[in-house]
């Protein structure tokens, strides 16, 4: 029989065998032979880690006591393996195109490169995951104390617990070695992936071997096997459809978030078109896996009744003292056991060690990784001590839980937890809408109500929740109780923490998304993610930094190694077309670099970083929409700069128009001054010469009287002059008053002509009394100053032997026309006979400056009218036209 | 985003079975889904167990096989016209 030490030396050596397949595997990869390592067949057998100890022993008591229902957690990753198409074709690619690191950098990346929802995921695999290493510590050191049973006294004093104890150590030894050896820029870890690999098959070697001893050395065949089978305590037929549907779709979430899968099926994916053949080669190792479960716990159940199920696989074969079988089957248990725990124990440093660890460290250094040590080192020694620490906690939960459970329920509360991310992954990968937020509250409502109903209640009866608690719920509230939650008490406790965890938590999730708004980066991701076949590569999301070239090689020496980040920079300078080792510090390099750093330390940290070296403080999606707000306002300024100038041509142009016009008044100003003093002087001439003749004396007084007379007459002159000068200056100026008041025409019209025409002269006025007969609200003086004016005009210059003046009334008083029967006025004369100066023939015979109908122009304008000249009436006609209504008081 | 490339309305035969082949794919798990829970609806307590365990694991080899032919084909599909992105059912207008 064999002896305690012989199953430790066996033990011994297959494990000294694994480490040199993981070292050969880790020295091919290493210098660039790991062709075949990157084979789809290994993929696929690395994927077998799902087949942990729960299935090489569990499956066997499963179906013991529940017939066909552990099939279920077969079928249900066989069927996402067959809608790879579907869902995991598009997880590898993100995974492979955002440098996923594990589940919860998916999620953190997925939802803005979020920390606390990495945090929140990890601490839901560390404690979901945590009870899944109790049971493969478990089903070691119970395989041990199977043959310690057959064994007999030779294995007095064997402790399980110190089995379980010197397997984890052995385990975190073997994880560190080969799971932290290198920061690996993508993650993969060739020497696991290889060890995995092997054990697959020694697993499913074994399995086969004692299910084919089992049907054709014990049951006589297919047939006979069959027969048994109907005949078994197991034979009827009595599923549960509840539990059989929510098993399936709670095995295939679980293969797609337990992070140890996560890790092998999107992690160390090296091509995608792997998981085309993974897709019916996994769901056919899974069958083969199962297939002969179900004769081993009937051949069990009928030979061994009454002992551990679970152990079938081991206690068969020793029963028929088949002890070489029974230690193959011991290291195919063996086997199950340890991948898992390998790649869960890689799967969680990585997250524990980029989430929590290296956040806080960054954290704690605000200084920035400049100024830190080896951020390399700092990495390596986190995920080492976090290899040890959930090690630490598995074999915690082992020795709380007692080891006494059935190995299969504690499987379930694995699964029930590490499920809650879906809701959250599967809605981040299809749903755009999904945000942060809604992501958050879906996983702690999931976690919690998880923590409630199952994982407390599972770590043995009283431990954590006191039987009181279970019965009556806490403080005596019976709708809070653990197993019968709002009153849910007759449904299977499985089925029931599933329903609550998973429905609430979908429900919030989904609820808390359309209610939020997702930040910039958040939509970013989203986008990047739900759409990743359209775009594979990603978002620009770096604006050129402060950071130098050599800063970020320094950095990356400390994360990638030194020989690593020499070389992605030399490529990238390369690339650039610079020689040497520092390419530019271009955008798209920082992007570059940051997917390289984020293979080593996850999305989230890399950008932390990142951002810490290139602006001091992170460069996120916000800061380039602030650089965009500044682009825009200085596009803004320049369009305000364009308009300005503009506006300054169009005044400079108003200027040098406002300039022409003055040089052109500065003209007229001197002209009208030349012709003013010209104005002037002709009746200051004949006033001085004559008042120098009267000063000489010696005239007699006729003269003097005469003389006199004409120097009264001049000044007359002179006064009417300025008097008229001083009038157009005051109309001109605006200033003056209008009186403006109700006056009939008629009468304005009889005070002119008593005015214009003394008593007794040749002309003859024609007048229509009753078409006069109108009353207006103008100023009477100004207006008539302008009528006598007119009819003045008409006396003087009028040639006609018997002159007439007719005086019309138009449009009911809107118009006045005079006109005399003369010889009119030339056209080329007409257009200038308002202007200042301007008469008609022979100065001296009007004995006027010119400046009157220049006057009655601008009466006419002040009072809202106008005076022209009317062409072919038979003589000179003048239209006075009258204001519409009354003249606009705002001069006055 | 995606500028507005002109694509025409009907395809050449080929890709009409590519497009068809992604269709099965999405299609498959559903099915197997299906028929591995068609046994719920066998009377419970008179069928045998050792049919319902036949039964479900010929469905599995089945799948196995028609997995194993559809992968193939759709590895060679991609290859010869790669990526969904002339699937207009898998594009969605932008959020």
């Amino acid at each position: 029989m064999l002896s305690f030490n012989g199953l430790v030396a066996i033990s011994a050596t297959y494990v000294a065998f694994l480490f040199a397949v993981a070292f050969a595997a880790d020295r091919r990869a290493a210098r660039g032979h790991d062709g075949w390592l990157r084979s789809p067949w290994i993929y696929t057998l690395s994927l077998s880690i799902y087949c942990t100890a729960w299935t090489f022993y569990g499956a066997v008591g499963y179906a013991a006591r529940s017939g066909l229902e552990y099939l279920t957690i077969y079928l249900g990753p066989s069927l996402v393996m067959l809608g790879w198409w579907w869902l995991l074709r598009k997880l590898v690619r993100i995974g492979r195109a955002q440098r996923i690191t594990s589940i919860a950098d998916l999620v953190s990346s997925r939802f803005g490169k979020s920390t606390s929802l990495g945090v929140i995921v990890t601490l839901l695999a560390v404690v979901g995951v945590t009870p899944y290493i109790a049971l493969q510590l478990q089903s070691i050191s119970q395989s041990f104390a199977v043959f310690g049973a057959a064994g007999g006294a030779r294995w007095h004093g064997l402790d399980a617990g110190s089995v379980a104890l010197w397997s984890a150590a052995g385990l975190a030894l073997f994880t560190i070695l080969f799971g932290t050896r290198n920061l690996d820029a993508n993650e993969r870890h060739h020497g696991i992936v290889m060890a995995v690999a092997v054990e697959a098959v020694v697993k499913l070697g074994a399995l086969v071997a004692v299910g084919v001893f089992v049907v054709w050395g014990l049951g006589g065949g297919p047939a006979g096997m069959l027969a048994r089978i109907d005949a078994s305590p197991i034979a009827a037929w009595e599923q549960s459809g509840g539990r059989w549907v929510a098993y399936t779709a709670l095995s295939a979430a679980a293969l797609l978030c337990l992070p140890r899968m996560f890790q092998v099926l999107v992690v160390e994916n090296a091509d995608e078109s792997h998981l085309a053949t993974a897709s019916w080669a996994f769901p056919l190792y899974l069958l083969v896996m199962s297939l002969f479960v179900v004769p081993i716990a009937v051949m069990g159940l009928e030979l061994l009744p009454g002992t551990n199920p679970d152990m079938f696989v081991l206690t068969l074969p020793l029963s028929q003292g088949r002890e070489g079988l029974a230690v193959w089957a011991f290291l195919g248990g063996f086997s199950s056991a340890t991948s898992m725990v390998l790649v869960a124990t890689i799967a969680l440093a990585t997250m524990v060690s980029n989430h929590i660890v290296v956040p806080l460290w960054l954290r704690a250094r605000s200084g920035g990784a400049m100024m830190s040590g080896d951020v390399r080192s700092v990495v390596l020694t986190a995920r080492r001590l976090s290899i040890v620490a959930v090690l630490g906690l598995g074999y915690l939960y082992f020795r709380l839980s007692g080891g006494g459970a059935a190995l299969a329920s504690i499987g379930l509360v694995a699964f029930v937890g590490v499920v809650q991310v879906l809701p959250a992954m599967i809605g981040g990968l299809f749903w755009r809408g999904a945000t942060r937020g809604g992501a958050a509250a879906g996983l702690l409502a999931g976690f919690g109500l998880w923590l409630w109903t199952m994982f407390l209640p599972s770590v043995g009866d009283g431990a954590l929740l006191s039987a009181q608690v279970m019965a009556d719920g806490p403080w005596g509230l019976d709708w809070l109780r653990p197993r019968a939650l709002f009153g849910a008490a007759t449904l299977d406790p499985v089925l029931h923490a599933a329903i609550w965890s998973l429905g609430i938590n979908t429900a919030l999730f989904v609820a808390v998304s359309l209610l939020s708004f997702p930040g910039p980066v958040e939509r970013l991701q989203g986008a990047q993610f739900v759409n990743v076949f359209d775009h594979s590569d990603n978002p620009g999301s770096w604006m050129r930094g402060a950071a130098e070239a050599e800063d970020l090689l320094v950095m990356a020496q400390r994360i990638l190694g030194p020989a690593e980040a020499q070389q992605v920079f030399a490529r990238a300078a390369g690339a650039q077309g610079k020689a040497g080792w520092l390419p530019d510090v271009t955008p798209g390099f920082i992007q570059e670099l940051e997917r390289e750093l984020a293979g080593s330390v996850g999305a989230a940290t890399a950008h932390a970083m990142l951002g810490q070296m290139t602006q001091g403080a992170s460069v996120s999606v916000e800061d380039l929409i602030a650089v965009a707000d500044e682009a825009a306002q200085i596009m803004e300024y320049s369009t305000r700069l364009e308009q300005k100038s503009a506006e300054l041509e169009r005044t400079a142009g108003a200027l040098r128009e406002a300039n022409a016009k003055l040089t052109a008044l500065s003209v007229q100003k001197d002209a009208f001054l030349s012709q003013i003093s010209h104005e002037l002087r002709t009746p200051m001439t004949s006033i001085r010469a004559f008042s120098e003749i009267l000063q000489a004396g010696g005239l007699n007084p006729q003269e003097q009287t005469r003389f006199a007379g004409i120097i009264g007459e001049e000044a007359g002159r002179l006064t009417r002059l300025l008097d008229e000068l001083l009038d157009l200056a005051v109309l001109e100026s605006g200033q003056g008053r209008l009186d403006v008041r109700a006056v009939r025409l008629d009468e304005m019209i009889d005070r002119a002509l008593a005015a214009a025409l003394p008593e007794g002269g040749s002309m003859k006025v024609l007048r229509r009394r009753a078409e006069e007969a109108v009353a207006l609200e103008t100023d009477a003086d100004r207006l008539t100053q302008v009528f006598i004016n007119l009819i003045t005009n008409a006396r003087k210059y009028c040639d006609a032997p018997a002159p007439e003046l007719r005086i019309e009334v138009r449009d009911a008083g809107r118009a006045v026309d005079f006109i005399d029967n003369g010889s009119g006025i030339a056209p080329e004369q007409s257009r200038v006979i308002f202007e200042k100066f301007s008469r008609l023939g022979d100065p001296g015979k009007a004995g006027g400056a010119g400046l009157g109908l220049a006057i009655c122009r601008e009466i006419m304008s002040r009072l809202g009218g106008a005076i022209s000249y009317l062409p072919g009436q038979g003589g000179a006609a003048f239209r006075v036209a009258l204001p519409a209504t009354a003249p606009s008081l705002s001069n006055a | 985003m995606r500028g507005p490339e002109p694509r025409p309305l009907f395809l050449v035969r080929a890709s009409y079975r590519r497009r068809r082949l992604r269709d099965a794919a999405r299609l498959a798990p559903a099915a197997a889904a299906l028929l591995w829970t068609l046994p719920l609806i066998w009377p419970r307590g008179e069928t045998r167990i050792s049919v319902v365990l036949v039964y479900l694991f010929v469905v599995w080899g089945l799948s196995v096989a028609v997995a194993a032919l559809m992968a193939r084909a759709l590895l060679r599909a991609d290859a010869a016209e790669p990526g969904p992105r002339d699937a207009p059912d898998e594009r969605e207008p932008p959020e």
